[in-house]
């Protein structure tokens, strides 16, 4: 290779890396509002993944393309091109960095992972290394008080805070602290799911799951069923609401007060409605438990995040 | 050879007035299951987007409107088993069985008639499925993982239902597939012509071998999976039943254990056709052939041990998700070493752009977009959050759609003349090629944002802050359904009356186009003596040392005499 070459080969490369930063900063925008401790480390790890994956992509399309365009064999010319079969130094090369590449984006993943720690601390891998970093999290913010059980059904989500005897149907959290949610499912498996705090779990009938996570923005947001659970799936959604320690209580106070209600229920509520414009071809479903009774309601006319 | 030409003068000869009728007979011929394996599954891919295109109508609005969500559930639910089970596995063993004798210098499979009767049972299953839309309560509608419990619910009460009848189906297609993996890897074995070693054989060939190693090892734990399943739901036995003890997360195992290696199964064989197409169209060998080669195995020995990666966010431990992102990124290694290795061919080559070389090129542009959101979707933290959502659905749409589809119609164009000889229409097949590639962009990348922003998958209703990308991806949807068209077109009309195709059209290098466009029964007069490796542009040296169409000089006297 003559100096030109290697020199247009490095600006490429560096034009390739500007463009690449560019879309890892990017990222960010794709993703919802960082409601939790949990997403700044989710979505520093997406922009970095971003940011390889683009450069990769880029310099790839762009050989591609290059080709595509000026390669091209000219009209009635049959000859072959040159019989290259191959080159150990290159096979070699881009065998080498992707392992190194993987290397980096696992240990950068395990290190997230870790300092997440969204089933508490990790027993059989906790090898010392990245442990340090995990206390990061459950040291700063003081533990929530009481563990809110969280009960998943076919189709409503219900929230039960023992210690003050409230039942909901909309999560309450107060901002920076641990919260602790102890998950199970009465029927079938569903899924808890906050994107705005990046945190998914599996609810499994027949277990019982320990799952924290670290709300950091007060607001309004959407919690999701992420493991399809059968026919009224898509409805099976509520929300969360973070806020100040002081109006945390307060709410868990007033809705104490109350006497339990039947809650909003879509799933229900559509099951027992006959008029419909949908196109039905009288297949059975499994029937809707009938709307949860309980102190505080979600309401779906509450905006959200 | 006596036994040889007694089961020739059985089977009608290509070109015999009655010649179609063959594709409707228990042939034994490969050629004719080949083409028996793609035209059905082409039948079923056609179902299976109508399915979507409902979806997709449905989604253009977040209101579940359209159709009930029962109905909804139900569609996606055979949308996915039907483009699994009767488009691409059929359409691999299509493939498969019409190039690996060709190709590998043999006259059949090893096992003609397993071969047959491993394509007639997917009519068989494929009946199955459809008529499953007409039971009392409709199709399976537990989506075409059919995780328990909620594929153990059955409202309807009664034993034949949607879920029991698409477990049969699945399961007759893993014993389909099983007779089928058995016969391409003993053919693969024990009938490559002489001169072929290991190191001589086509990469397609390679990676059809890796495939179905994997259908061997792997499919008996899905096939067991769904006959424990079909127990609990028959017969009330308790294997994944958590209200009788049972274990819904072991289920996931040991779906996953086969369905996840089943994506290699799937992708493999279209590795092999992208292999063969670049080195034609770019008039250049396929760089690092033996590396190419044997990253095929390394594939298949990893994806066996990263089955957990669909289970981050289920009912695993922390060690677990660990240990299995791992293996998942290492897996990206040997798919790396392949994408580069055809960028390195195609660079510096004379390129013709003909449709296969276009849909070939399409589908590695969007198999490298899916390969990067393959690693994203490998580290656990990140996957949590996208876990179940559309993320995943446009990540895996790219591979199958994007990747897997374009090198069918890649495979399909490039052989369409070997295997009908006639020539397609290429001003159509570039339409063709225009059409699916940009709506497949369309309705699979807005759903990237989707996923991101935390729209779970197989929902009917989603709110209506997603109501932008869905329309976009609706449009996608329709235009998909339209590219089709031409295709249909193309296809028909050239086989009736295309021009004649010559037998070696673009000047390939493969024992298959050494012989008639179509190919005769039985393939070769003489087994070629294969002399020089599969990849010989630019360089004079014969492929074999023989003329495959000449008869053997014993029978020619045989037949003066």
């Amino acid at each position: 290779m003559n100096r030109r070459t290697i020199g247009v080969l490095i600006g490429l490369a560096i034009a390739d890396l500007i463009a690449s930063l560019w879309m890892g900063q990017q990222a960010y925008g794709w993703m919802p509002p960082q409601a939790s401790a949990e997403s700044v480390l989710v979505d520093n790890l997406f922009s970095f993944m971003t940011t390889l994956g683009s450069f990769i992509f880029f310099g790839v399309m762009g050989t591609l393309l290059y080709s595509i365009l000026f390669q091209r064999a000219i009209k009635y010319d049959i000859s072959d091109g040159p019989p290259i079969e191959g080159s150990i130094k290159l096979e070699v090369i881009w065998t080498a960095i992707p392992i190194l590449l993987v290397i980096w984006i696992a240990t950068v993943s395990y290190q997230t992972y870790d300092r997440m720690s969204i089933l508490g601390p990790m027993e059989p891998m906790a090898m010392g290394m990245a442990t340090a970093e995990a206390a990061d999290l459950d040291a700063s913010e003081p533990a929530a008080s009481e563990p809110i059980q969280v009960s998943a059904r076919q189709w409503a989500w219900e929230f039960y805070y023992p210690e003050s005897g409230v039942r909901s149907t909309e999560l309450h959290l107060p901002v920076n602290q641990r919260a602790q949610l102890v998950l199970s499912s009465e029927d079938v498996l569903h899924g808890f799911f906050v994107p705005a705090f990046r945190v998914k779990q599996d609810v499994v009938p027949g277990r019982v799951i320990d799952f924290e996570f670290t709300p950091i923005r007060a607001g309004r947001y959407r919690l999701r069923d992420s493991e399809y659970s059968g026919t009224y799936f898509a409805a099976n959604q509520t929300n969360v609401v973070v806020e100040s320690a002081e109006a945390y209580q307060d709410w868990l106070k007033m809705a104490a007060a109350k006497s339990p209600f039947p809650a909003e229920n879509v799933p229900f509520e559509e099951f027992n409605q006959t008029d419909s414009s949908a196109i039905g071809l009288g297949w059975q479903t499994v029937k809707p438990a009938p709307a949860p009774l309980v102190n505080f309601a979600s309401s779906e006319e509450d905006a959200h995040e | 050879m006596s036994n040889a030409s007694a089961v020739a003068s059985l089977q009608p000869q290509p070109g015999a007035p009655d010649n179609w009728r063959r594709f409707f007979s228990f042939s034994t011929d490969h050629k004719v299951i080949g083409i028996q394996y793609i035209v059905t599954a082409f039948v079923f891919f056609l179902f299976g987007g109508l399915l979507a295109m409902v979806m997709r109508g449905e989604l253009i609005t977040p209101d579940a409107d359209l159709v009930d969500r029962t109905v909804y559930n139900g569609l996606f639910t055979m949308h996915g088993t039907i483009m699994l089970f009767m488009w691409t596995f059929p359409m691999l063993n299509g493939l498969a069985n019409y190039l690996v004798p060709l190709q590998i210098g043999a006259r059949d499979m090893a096992f003609p008639r397993l071969n047959a009767a491993a394509f007639w049972l997917v009519p068989v299953f494929g009946v199955i499925l459809v008529l499953s839309f007409f039971v009392p309560g409709g199709p399976s509608q537990s989506g075409w993982w059919a995780y328990p419990p909620v594929s153990l619910q059955n409202p309807t009460g009664n034993l034949i239902n949607g879920q029991s009848l698409w477990l049969l189906a699945v399961a007759l297609s893993g014993v389909s597939s099983i007779m089928g993996a058995v016969n391409i890897v003993t053919t693969i074995f024990r009938m490559r012509a002489p001169g072929m070693g290991w190191f001589k054989m086509p990469a397609f060939c390679w990676t059809v071998l890796s495939a179905q190693m994997i259908q061997l090892v792997g499919l008996p734990a899905l096939t067991a999976g769904a006959v424990m399943l079909l127990l609990d739901l028959t017969v009330g036995t308790s294997f994944f039943n958590p209200e009788l003890g049972g274990d819904p997360i072991l289920y996931q195992h040991f779906f996953w254990f086969y369905s996840h290696p089943a994506v290699y199964v799937i992708v493999l064989p279209i590795f092999g056709v992208f292999s063969e197409v670049f080195p034609v169209y770019a008039r250049k060998p396929l760089f690092g052939y033996k590396v190419v080669a044997i990253s095929s195995l390394i594939i298949t020995g990893l994806s066996l041990i990263v089955w957990v990666h669909h289970m981050f966010a289920s009912g695993t431990p922390g060690w677990m998700r660990m240990l299995f992102m791992f293996t998942t990124m290492a897996i990206s290694v040997p798919t790396g070493i392949k994408v580069f290795a055809w960028v390195a061919t195609i660079w510096g080559g004379k390129l013709r752009l003909t449709t296969g070389m276009l849909f070939a090129l399409g589908g590695l542009s969007t198999f490298l977009f899916a390969g990067i959101t393959g690693i994203m979707l490998a580290s656990a933290p990140f996957d949590i959050h996208v876990n179940n959502t559309y993320f995943v659905v446009g990540h895996f749409h790219y591979v199958i759609n994007g990747a897997v589809v374009m090198g069918f119609y890649a495979a399909i164009y490039h052989w369409f003349p070997k295997m009908t000889g006639r020539m397609y229409y290429e001003g159509l097949g570039k339409l063709h090629c225009a059409l699916t590639f940009i709506g497949i962009n369309l309705i699979f990348l807005p759903m990237h944002p989707l996923g991101l922003q935390g729209m779970p998958r197989r929902v009917a209703s989603y709110d209506p802050e997603f109501a932008f990308w869905n329309v976009l991806a609706s449009l996608g949807g329709f235009l998909l359904g339209v590219s089709t068209l031409p295709f249909i077109l193309n296809m028909l009309s050239s086989w009736v009356q295309g021009k004649a195709a010559p037998d070696n059209p673009w000047r390939a290098i493969g024992l298959e186009w050494l012989v008639s466009s179509p190919p005769p029964h039985e393939n070769f007069e003489q087994l070629p003596v294969v002399v020089a490796g599969p990849y010989g542009y630019g360089s004079d040296e014969p492929l074999v040392s023989n003329d495959p169409n000449q008869k053997p000089t014993e029978e020619l006297a045989r037949e003066h005499s």
